[in-house]
């Protein structure tokens, strides 16, 4: 059986003066995955979901989420999403609960259910012993965790995740990435932005990656190595002027090649002898990752 | 355009009255305390040279005209800087509208707000004028009502003024430019019928002489048929008001 996606967007375009930021994006959603879109700054992520929650107006195509068109029905749309933005707009001087009961009064959460769904919220944060502090005095970490249960707080249907882990350490980036595959097995539609390849392949069925407003490539972390990068990698370390000479070879020999800093990795190698690739000087030998694959299509680094 | 939900408020007036409960002594000192100067300062210090002004005391005159000061202060101000900062520094308001609320309604949710508390606020410099002569009587409690409408209108024009200015240093323009004419040329202190003829009817388009005429009014017992034209006026004020404050915000918020 065939379901409506969870989001579709149809040949949307967003214009800022001259500056075409969305660019024609087609985009569909199903239903209980969880999408990553990676992207370059300023490819038109968070652009991309404003216009989601009628934030920011269409210059041309259609969005609708849960089958609610987001121009003509926002209200209906944004009663089902939770949101996670990239830019924290908690009240700073609220403590912590009392932005979450704000909150799940402003999602309309029925009155009888509030003061469970902000205990609920509080707990899946961890956050139940501070919850009367304010959220001025809460470390980075925290605030982001109490952001996110923020964005659950109405048992949505379709979460938007901007960048929901930037800035913070291992450890706390574990434990969102935790709350966050939680919603997700519940079945909860997930769309995330992000820059954390780890982030995308740890969490993201399926991968979207974003360039100049346009979706550049889809499909599974798996899919997207395949197709674009090969089986396996290997990894040559030297000055900058042999790695232009492996480059060079490499390229005579029909592989493509990423640089980073004083290295360099030449993909799909599988394809090709190991004594050629010996001849081009030592090495160490890897899977392709989701990076190369980045790199390689929108020939910018990914930070992290 | 989704239409206008009234659901949408309480939310609205939930996070008010969280601020509220934190900071009430400070907004409320300085809300009450303003007027109160005016009051004492001019009141009973004009007061001291000049007897009567249309047969009232004078100190009784400027209370009852204090009503309109204490209005004015206590919604425009929080009209523009609350919303300011709220939406400018804090992005509280893009948080906000990523919910079922519009712009519209949480314009109109932190006007309504603001306005009943200025209800509050306006009524204090009349009750603090009884002990100088002013006789209670119950048209009075008309006044909080009288307080709300004009305030309405008022809170939006902030709004507005907020949504305009780029940097919060603008507002001492409107200050002066707006503000400060708006409160002189409304009959506060002297009664605007010692003007030239021409201010007389350009204070018809001024909300603060409509206030402080309803005031005076439902104080003196005063109040008839011509009254309704003081409200209507500034009915029709808020209209304008809030459908520029809201436009405004939605051309801020709505990229
Ligand atoms: N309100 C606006 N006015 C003008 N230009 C804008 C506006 N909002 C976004 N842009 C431009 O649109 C482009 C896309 O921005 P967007 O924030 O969507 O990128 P992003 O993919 O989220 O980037 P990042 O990874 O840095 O968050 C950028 O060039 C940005 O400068
Ligand atoms: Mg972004």
């Amino acid at each position: 059986m065939v379901h409506d996606p969870a989001l579709a967007i149809r040949n949307v375009t967003k214009r800022f003066g001259d500056f075409t930021a969305v660019d024609g994006l087609t985009l569909d959603v199903q239903v209980g995955t969880c999408l990553g879109l990676l992207g370059p700054n300023g490819a038109g992520k968070t652009t991309l979901m404003r216009m989601i929650t009628g934030q920011t107006g269409l210059n041309g195509g259609s969005i609708s989420v849960m089958n609610f068109d987001v121009t003509s029905q926002s209200r209906q749309a944004r009663s089902i999403l939770g949101v996670c933005p990239q830019q924290d707009n908690m009240d700073d001087q609220q403590t912590a609960r009392e932005n979450l009961a704000l909150w799940a009064a402003l999602c309309r959460v029925p009155r009888s259910r509030r003061k469970q769904v902000v205990a609920d919220a509080l707990e899946t944060a961890q956050l139940a012993d501070r919850s009367h502090e304010r959220v001025t005095n809460l470390s980075g970490g925290m605030r982001r965790r109490l952001l996110l249960g923020r964005a659950f707080i109405n048992s949505p249907k379709l979460v938007l995740l901007d960048e929901p882990t930037v800035g913070l350490d291992p450890q706390v980036r574990s434990d969102l990435w935790l709350m966050i595959d939680r919603v997700r097995r519940s079945g909860v539609t997930v769309v995330m932005s992000t820059h954390y390849i780890e982030e995308a392949e740890r969490l993201a069925d399926d991968i979207a990656i974003v360039n100049h407003g346009r979706i550049i490539a889809r499909g599974t972390p798996q899919e997207l190595r395949e197709r674009h990068a090969g089986l396996e990698a290997v990894e040559y370390f030297g000055p900058t002027d042999v790695l232009d000479e492996i480059a060079a070879k490499a390229a005579n020999a029909g592989l493509k090649s990423r640089r980073a800093g004083l290295s360099i990795s030449v993909l799909g190698v599988e394809k090709v002898s190991s004594e050629l690739l010996a001849s081009l000087g030592r090495h160490s030998r890897r899977p392709t990752n989701l990076e190369d694959v980045f790199v390689l299509l929108t020939g910018e680094a990914l930070d992290g | 355009m989704a239409r206008f939900d009234f659901r949408s408020l309480p939310a609205i007036w939930t996070r008010e009255l969280i601020i509220f409960k934190r900071y009430w002594p400070g907004v409320t000192f300085t809300a009450i305390l303003e007027p109160l100067v005016f009051l004492f300062a001019i009141g009973l210090g004009v007061g001291a040279f000049v007897d009567e002004i249309d047969g009232m005391k004078y100190v009784v005159f400027v209370g009852t005209g204090a009503v309109a000061t204490a209005v004015l202060f206590s919604s425009v101000f929080p009209g523009m800087y609350n919303t300011f900062i709220a939406r400018v520094f804090q992005k509280v308001y893009d948080g906000i509208l990523s919910t079922p609320t519009t712009t519209a309604e949480l314009m109109v949710g932190e006007a309504t707000w603001i306005s009943a508390r200025t209800a509050v606020y306006g009524s204090v410099p009349m009750l603090a004028t009884i002990p100088f002569g002013l006789s209670p009587r119950w048209s009075m409690l008309l006044v909080p009502f009288t307080c709300f409408i004009s305030a309405l209108g008022l809170t939006f024009l902030g709004q507005y003024i907020s949504g305009v200015v780029k940097v919060i240093d603008s507002f001492s323009y409107f200050q002066s430019a707006l503000l400060t004419p708006l409160l002189f040329v409304s009959g506060t202190y002297f009664p605007i019928s010692g003007l030239p003829d021409w201010f007389g009817t350009v204070s018809n388009v001024n909300p603060v002489y409509h206030c402080i005429e309803l005031v005076r009014d439902s104080c003196f017992g005063t109040l008839s048929w011509s009254s309704m034209w003081n409200v209507l006026a500034l009915g029709m004020f808020a209209v304008i008001t809030g459908t520029l404050s809201i436009r405004t915000m939605t051309k801020r918020l709505i990229t």
